[in-house]
């Protein structure tokens, strides 16, 4: 069994993992009943005997759970989100050795996070993830999650990936990035997305692009839902904004929609930590979703958003949960993959779903999707027999879609709006180490990005031959 | 004499475990089916074929390496087996690591291949020190993912090298055409161009047509990887289970690869086998169905000559070409040449009155490509026993046109995404080039080819 760490970066990318454990918890304590220390568990745990000088004995699985610790990093240059978390009910979780904070934040500045805080903290950095990574039996990914618009999170976010790809050239790093809403607060957040956009093309092995504004939508759709008591009851705990069962009582403003990402994370790894018929290993995606090195943005949909409590499920509700992935109000970006090329599309499937019933339903939803010319059969699947916390069964798609690009171009827009009147540019290039080519490289990284999207776009409406086959002398 | 049976990956795992589940069921269920004689030689060919015994005290141990680089398939069936009561897996006879291939058939060829090629070869000789007699190796691995792909090509030849002279025989599960691995027929191509260098014969079974047998034949609703690989199993099991020869002795043939070899593999260009069944139904079905040998041979033909993969759909209007004209209708993709020449055939029959079957439908000479001399294409083997429950069973094992299709359309899939190089940085990572790639190709090209011109 292998392991993974989580490095969770400023605020957005602290409160959004402070979800995931709640729920991580949540779902193997409603698994594993015996509270024993199992292979899924020690994916994301270990066990320590607190009472033995914090001896890890993490080897020893089958072992009675004795104290979990969480396989992550926290860093914030502030104090505010990570002393909270720590004061809390998750708080255990957690030691001193694995955060690293600062008191004075970077301002919403990326070459602040980046530059400096890149510079002051780099050993502290890499000296808590080696540490992090030594208490792993076998690593095998980095789940990095972070948010685009400020300074910390963008800025010093991306300096972690940097460090992830040069000390860990061998562990996969997929990132988990929030990108901010059209209207944000933060004025320079154009600025600090694209500057972070670049080291993201660069350097992940594939990202997956969540919109604030996305998951508000979502959000609220479902409140609606379970005010409305039109359909009948829905089951509380199973709603995806919902941290019901977990240890944290109070909810905090942004916990809705920080749930939907933790719940992106449980199903992504859910195949890696448990067992199924048709298992679906974290290398496995980059493996069949990136056909080219830099396009490795993954648009992603989770469904159902929730479970109605009236157990008489009737059989469409699952071809439904298939169709649902595909529709643009369930995307976790503002996309509509039926209106882009598909380059490759993955399903991971949990609960009572059987091979058959991903046949019926590919072949159901394949006419009203465009697959680029040579991956017409580009479908990867995933069967894993336990479902998330309350549910019979759940769906987490992946689409390498080239519907991401109208997001990168909007960003590009705002970018130049305040790029081309030089506006807060001093304060980036005040910063040591900060160029001005800095932008014009991040600029024209994400202009070449898109360029790849537009002329895989192109190929949309044409009719391909097939390639000339090789030719064999009888 | 007995066979060593490697499992590799997690489809070559779960294939396995029902194979071994359906011979020792089967075993259990051959008492009290004709004379005690028969039963007992039949019971015990196949337990020396498959199974070791450790002073007859204990149930006994398959003759299986189980091979993976993720350890949940394989603690899985191992408990699966120890369950059954009847049948287990030897103790210290399985390799696994912490991280499986990754689909990428580069990283089990080139990385996890040669790490770990002396821990495995080591779990294979130690089995192949408890066979008395050594027949030979029965490889199960599927074409789409990593490690069954990559890693079962490089074991493969390991026990080529190692075992020059033992018989292998690779048993390949072909992907969905759709929706299991995006990268299945870069996998697939690797695969297959490699094993026809190293294997005697290559055993194909299409996820596709077990699907559709479960879906139309079976009668299952809501379709599991359980009841494919229960299909597949079924199928080996009634080619693998001792038989007799045809000549009326009711010996028991001894050398199960080595005879299959001789009489399906006449020329090293040709070595990819297909198998075909008939009946094949639900067990509530098979309670209130009776057969006759001429009526199953009569479909089973049929079957054979128009590339139908399973009792229902069957083409009554494809004929054999007359003798004496040459076939003009080659393969070339249109409908009208549907007619499957076939270069031997081996047709194995078990249950009742086996004796009483007439072979003579499949020995036209019509059937056959025109460089074989007549006669010598078709082989039938009996035995009286029943298989699996089903009172007569006919197996046809063909090395014919059937596969030449969806060859075709494997690499023809995996050329054009070739075309635009897409994934190809993946298998670089690992140690593949784009020359290897088309060393593939080629090796493909020229089999399709070859099986084109029969």
């Amino acid at each position: 069994m292998t392991q993974s760490i989580v490095v969770q970066v400023g605020q957005c990318g602290n409160q959004v993992g402070c979800r995931f454990w709640d729920l991580a918890l949540r779902e193997h304590s409603s698994i594993n009943k015996k509270g024993i220390y199992d292979d899924a568990l020690s994916s994301f745990f270990r066990n320590v005997d607190t009472r033995a000088g914090d001896e890890d004995c993490s080897g020893l699985s089958g072992k009675k759970i004795q104290s979990l610790k969480a396989r992550a990093v926290l860093i914030d240059m502030e104090e505010g989100v990570v002393n909270e978390m720590l004061k809390g009910p998750l708080g255990e979780l957690f030691d001193s050795k694995q955060f690293i904070t600062d008191v004075s934040g970077s301002g919403n500045n990326w070459a602040v996070g980046h530059k400096v805080y890149g510079s002051t903290y780099r050993e502290q950095i890499v000296e808590c993830l080696r540490k992090a990574a030594e208490q792993c039996d076998c690593l095998q990914c980095f789940f990095l999650i972070h948010s685009m618009g400020g300074g910390t999170g963008s800025g010093l976010g991306t300096l972690v990936l940097n460090i992830l790809k040069d000390e860990f050239p061998e562990v996969y790093r997929i990132v988990t990035s929030v990108y901010p809403s059209a209207e944000d607060d933060v004025i320079t957040s154009p600025y600090n997305s694209v500057l972070a956009m670049r080291e993201l093309t660069e350097y992940a092995d594939c990202v997956l692009p969540i919109e604030n504004q996305a998951l508000v939508d979502i959000a609220n759709k479902i409140k609606l839902m379970s005010h409305s008591g039109k359909v009948g009851a829905i089951k509380q705990e199973t709603a995806i904004i919902s941290g019901q069962g977990g240890v944290s009582v109070q909810e905090k403003p942004f916990d809705a929609m920080n749930n939907i990402v933790a719940n992106l994370l449980l199903s992504l790894t859910s195949s890696a930590r448990f067992e199924g018929s048709l298992n679906m290993d974290l290398n496995e995606i980059t493996m069949n979703l990136v056909p080219f090195p830099r396009l490795h943005y993954l648009v992603s949909s989770l469904t159902p958003l929730y479970t109605l409590a009236d157990v008489n499920i009737p059989s469409r509700r699952l071809d439904q949960m298939f169709s649902d992935a595909f529709s643009k109000d369930h995307q976790l970006i503002h996309a509509n993959p039926k209106h882009g090329l598909y380059l490759a599309c993955a399903l991971m499937v949990r609960g009572n779903v059987q091979v058959s019933d991903l046949r019926r339903n590919i072949e159901r939803l394949k006419p009203s999707l465009s697959f680029v010319s040579w991956n017409q059969e580009g479908w990867k699947t995933g069967l894993c027999s336990i479902p998330p916390v309350g549910h019979s069964h759940s769906l987490l798609a992946l689409a390498n879609n080239t519907c991401v690009k109208p997001t990168f171009m909007e960003l590009k827009e705002r970018f130049m709006k305040l790029y081309k009147k030089k506006a807060h540019l001093h304060h980036y290039l005040d910063v040591d180490g900060m160029e001005q080519e800095c932008f014009t490289e991040a600029v024209s990284s994400l202009s070449s990005l898109i360029q790849e999207y537009d002329q895989l776009d192109a190929t949309k409406r044409l009719i391909m031959e097939d390639a000339p086959r090789l030719n064999i002398a009888v | 004499m007995s066979i060593v049976t490697v499992q590799l990956g997690q489809c070559g795992n779960q294939i396995g475990q029902e194979l071994f589940d359906v011979i020792s069921k089967d075993c259990h269920n051959a008492q009290g089916q004709s004379n005690k004689t028969e039963t007992e030689a039949y019971r015990a060919c196949s337990q020396e074929r498959f199974f070791s015994e450790d002073h007859g005290k204990d149930t006994p141990s398959a003759r299986a390496v189980l091979v993976d680089m993720e350890p949940k398939v394989i603690s899985q069936a191992i408990a699966t087996a120890a369950k059954s009561g009847i049948w287990k897996y030897g103790e210290q006879s399985f390799f696994c690591q912490k991280q499986g291939s990754g689909n990428n058939w580069a990283n089990g060829f080139c990385v996890h291949g040669p790490r770990h090629e002396r821990d495995i070869m080591n779990l294979v000789r130690r089995q192949v020190e408890k066979c008395d007699r050594l027949s030979g190796f029965f490889t199960m691995m599927s074409l789409a993912g990593g490690t069954g792909s990559g890693l079962g090509t490089y074991m493969t030849q390991c026990l080529r090298d190692t075992y020059p002279h033992s018989f292998i025989l690779n048993q390949v599960t072909w992907p969905y055409g759709t929706g299991e691995v995006i990268v299945q027929n870069y996998n697939s191509v690797l695969t297959l161009s490699h094993l026809y260098q190293s294997s005697d014969a290559i055993l194909v079974h299409e996820n596709d047509t077990v699907h559709k047998i479960c879906a139309q034949l079976m009668n299952i609703k809501q379709i599991s990887f359980k009841d494919v690989n229960k299909v597949i199993a079924h199928q080996l099991g009634s080619v693998l289970q001792p038989v007799c020869t045809s000549d009326g002795t009711a010996e028991y043939k001894r050398n199960p690869l080595g005879d299959l070899m001789e009489t399906m593999v006449c020329h090293p260009e040709f070595k990819l086998l297909g198998l075909r069944n008939i009946p094949q139904m639900s067990d509530t079905a098979l309670a209130y169905s009776a057969f006759t040998w001429p009526g199953l041979l009569k479909h089973l033909r049929q079957m054979l000559i128009a590339h139908a993969k399973m009792e229902e759909g069957i083409d009554w209007q494809v004929r054999p070409p007359l003798p004496g004209l040459p076939a003009v209708e080659k393969f070339t993709g249109n409908k009208e040449s549907r007619f499957n020449t076939s270069l031997s055939n081996l047709l194995i029959l078990r249950g009742k009155d086996v004796q009483s079957a007439d072979q003579g439908a499949f020995a036209d000479p019509a059937l056959y490509t025109s460089w074989r001399p007549p006669g010598s294409s078709i082989t039938t083997w009996r035995t009286p026993i029943a298989f699996n429950r089903y009172e007569k069973l006919a197996t046809l094992v063909s090395n014919s046109q059937l596969l030449l299709k969806p060859l075709d359309s494997i690499v023809g899939r995996a050329w054009n995404m070739f075309a635009s190089r897409a994934y190809v940085h993946q298998y670089i990572k690992y140690g593949i080039s784009e020359g290897d790639f088309l060393d593939s190709f080629t090796a493909l090209e020229q089999v399709i080819s070859s099986y084109s011109n029969l």
